[in-house]
């Protein structure tokens, strides 16, 4: 998985490339806590992330307490179907910020 | 393929770095049986949350070996994990609310209820000193 961090002036990107596995996903974790050091709002770009396991939700669920926390906010964009049905039967839709 | 049906018995450290091994040795046999991907990827995220629970917690602060029987045909999968571990029946365990909000939900939980809902039948005993969970799909 590969992760490119771009600062933007008033958010952070986050564009995720690849699986995010039990193997991966503490990396996306702490990319999403890097980030929130970095700004208050921050955006993860799904566009190429074929795969999401629990490990990488929770990931996710960490970034989104993080955010609220902050008095910020965590958007995931380029959701993929396959991803995003994942998402939804986690209840992980309702509790993201997806567009 | 019509009436073929591929079986193979894998025997692998329980390990979390071994689990893109395990999932490729699938994969090859998925893709002989021609199944879709978006049932591909379900199962992928169902043999991980699996083989990582076992890699976690069934041998302690010890390591041991999972065994793989998988049976794949046409249009199915069955699956059972197998491990000498500390016998333990990850059904049993609650589902998470998932109407909860982020700040009510607890981290961790997902893996298994996950698996309880993709896949189309899930069914775990503890026989012959194996915890043995079984699996299946069809698309």
């Amino acid at each position: 998985m590969n992760i490119v961090v771009t600062d933007c002036e008033s958010y952070v990107r986050l564009i995720v490339e690849g699986r995010v596995d039990t193997n991966t996903s503490p990396q996306l974790q702490q990319a999403i806590l890097s980030a929130f050091q970095k700004s208050k709002d921050v955006v993860i770009d799904f566009l190429n992330v074929p795969y999401i396991s629990s490990a990488g939700l929770r990931a996710l669920l960490i970034g989104q307490k993080t955010a609220t926390s902050k008095g910020g906010s965590m958007k995931v964009t380029n959701v993929s179907d396959v991803v995003m049905n994942i998402l939804e039967l986690s209840g992980f839709a309702k509790i993201l910020k997806i567009e | 393929m019509e009436n073929d049906m591929i079986k193979h018995e894998i025997q692998i450290e329980a390990q979390r770095e071994k689990l893109d091994e395990l999932l490729d040795m699938i994969r090859i046999d998925l893709n002989l049986m021609c199944c879709p991907m978006d049932k591909q990827i379900s199962l992928e995220i169902c043999m991980e949350e699996i083989f990582v629970n076992i890699a976690s917690y069934a041998y302690g602060e010890q390591t041991g070996m999972a065994f793989i029987t998988e049976e794949v045909t046409n249009n199915s999968i069955s699956l059972c994990f197998r491990d000498k571990g500390i016998p333990y029946d990850p059904l049993a365990k609650e589902d998470p609310d998932t109407t909860l909000s982020a700040e009510e939900r607890e981290i961790g939980g997902l893996g298994i209820f996950m698996v309880k809902t993709m896949m189309d039948s899930v069914m775990y005993e503890y026989k012959d000193g194996f915890n043995c969970l079984t699996m299946t799909m069809t698309w």
